[in-house]
């Protein structure tokens, strides 16, 4: 493989995920984040779980980094819970 | 295990939480160090160079049975343009000298390795375990919580990183504001030894460590780059306020960066292996949280939000690694759990930690200047693009030209003003 540009699906692909199915470590409330305009999650979660669908924003926690970015920016009340996996979920890092 | 109660429990297996465990361990304190990822360094993602000097301090000698990567004799400030970069590259083969001053590092096998040393010293390491909570006892904090049991100890020291859930816990401080950290995303890119050693010239052992401005679209930030053994760990740091202000996803920023020809030419041919992201404290001592202990807790490391970053040299695992022997030397010197934590601040003091961040207090307020991350950078590279360029057509005269660039990029009052800025905070 060559150095080319990676979508989020690609490189999150690389890592190595056990997804706790059916227990989010990250709760969001929808009703928060439809009155949020500025909405900074859509731009800085590194793993893109944050997505725009119409006007609704959709969190999907599977490809979580654990990195801690989203509790920190959201002041609108929209991330209700941010607590880590449980222990062996999520994501293990080999070579970071 | 609940049945036990242990001298000490560490939380966190990253070399804050090692080093302090290592130590107690060493001096025969009955410790816990409790780890979250299946194996330490597992949820750990950095840079990452660490200097030696730290590990040192924890016992001479030590780093010779670390996993260590590359040592850093090549320091390298690059400013990017749009299709050219300027790169100042300074070799100096004294760092790589005696005992060498850093090295390029892995998480994943470092912190590994850390947690195996403690288990050598006789600490019982315990992987895969989530810390969710802490037992009080008359406002005193005796133990934690894991999911449904409880462990107790004299003292529990929270290294548990960046967010520090525990400390927040503990009420020792609030959650991180946004300002106050950088969020990091960085890609693994394997790539053959000897054509790392090539393009970046070093001989086998030796490495190189890169910082990269002007690749953030203006957004206070920059990116890095180590030299691994077959790898290369490339990455930018954002302030997260300004990113989600600037509105392009941080990730599409990075992809761009990495296609960038400057960097390319660094690392065609690699394999991205794996991706990673985690937060880093950015505001340097007036970021340190100010309850760093209460009785029967001492927190240590990225939790306590030590971070050293000049904008050349971004030093984060060594003060964890010295303010986690600071804890352990505290936790031996007193009787009492009740002045440990006093004495833990005594130590920070003593082993150069705060007296080294407070010389580099008010850099972050350099970072506040926008110009530094998009006009000059450019302003650099088109300066020189003039000095170079020949095509056979009159050229402006030398002055003249040079005004004009200057003048495209900055006016003369901002660049007082952040010339007197830059002053003001180092």
């Amino acid at each position: 493989m060559s150095i080319k540009k990676l979508s989020p699906e690609e490189l999150l692909a690389l890592d190595k995920f056990s997804v706790d199915e059916g227990m989010p470590h990250i709760i969001v409330d929808k009703a928060a984040c439809a009155k949020c305009t500025e909405r900074p999650c859509l731009v800085v979660c590194p793993a893109r779980c944050y997505r725009q669908k119409d006007d609704a924003v959709n969190f999907e926690y599977a490809g979580c980094l654990e990195c801690g970015t989203c509790r920190v920016v959201c002041t609108y009340g929209g991330v209700t819970t941010w607590h880590y996996p449980r222990a062996s979920f999520g994501v293990t890092f080999r070579c970071s | 295990m609940s049945d036990d109660k242990f001298d000490v429990i560490v939380v966190g297996a990253g070399p804050a939480g090692c080093a302090c465990a290592y130590t107690l361990a060493k001096a025969g304190k009955s410790v816990l160090l409790l780890e979250r990822g299946n194996s330490a360094g597992a949820k750990n993602v950095s840079g990452g160079r660490l200097y030696t000097y730290a590990l040192e301090m924890v016992e001479p000698g030590m780093y010779k049975r670390a996993p260590l990567q590359r040592k850093i004799v090549r320091e390298q400030i690059m400013m990017l343009g749009d299709n050219s970069a300027m790169t100042v590259d300074y070799a100096d083969y004294g760092f790589g000298e005696d005992v060498p001053q850093s090295y390029s590092v892995i998480r994943a096998s470092l912190d590994e390795w850390f947690a195996g040393e403690v288990e050598a010293q006789g600490g019982t390491v315990g992987s895969g375990i989530l810390v969710d909570g802490l037992v009080e006892q008359n406002g005193k904090i005796v133990g934690i919580k894991a999911g449904d049991e409880e462990m107790l100890a004299d003292i529990v020291v929270a290294a548990d990183g960046v967010n520090s859930l525990l400390g927040q816990k503990a009420g020792l401080f609030p959650d991180v504001k946004p300002h106050a950290v950088g969020v990091g995303v960085k890609e693994t890119i394997e790539l053959p030894d000897d054509v790392i050693s090539q393009r970046f010239a070093l001989k086998k052992d030796e490495g190189a460590a890169r910082v990269a401005l002007g690749c953030t679209e203006g957004i206070s930030g920059g990116a890095f780059l180590y030299t691994n053994q077959g790898s290369i760990s490339l990455g930018i740091v954002f302030n997260p306020e300004q990113a989600a202000k600037n509105g392009r996803q941080i990730q599409d920023i990075f992809q761009d960066f990495k296609m960038h020809p400057a960097i390319m030419a660094l690392i065609d041919g690699g394999t991205t292996v794996e991706y990673g992201a985690h937060l880093v404290p950015e505001m340097g001592y007036h970021g340190v949280h100010k309850r760093l202990y209460r009785e029967g807790m001492i927190v240590v490391g990225d939790a306590a939000q030590f971070g050293i970053n000049t904008g050349v040299i971004i030093r984060g695992m060594d003060l964890a690694i010295v303010s986690g022997l600071a804890a352990a030397k505290a936790i031996l010197a007193t009787s009492n759990p009740a002045e440990a934590g006093p004495e833990y601040m005594k130590q920070l003091e003593e082993l150069f930690l705060l007296p080294n961040m407070r010389v580099y207090a008010n850099f972050h307020n350099i970072f506040g200047m926008p110009r530094l991350f998009k006009q000059y950078p450019k302003l650099a590279n088109e300066a020189l693009e003039f000095l170079f360029k020949i095509d056979g057509k009159v050229p402006e005269p030398m002055m003249k030209g040079m005004l004009k660039i200057v003048k495209n990029n900055v006016s003369f009052g901002q660049m007082a003003a952040d010339a007197w800025k830059a002053y003001r905070s180092i």
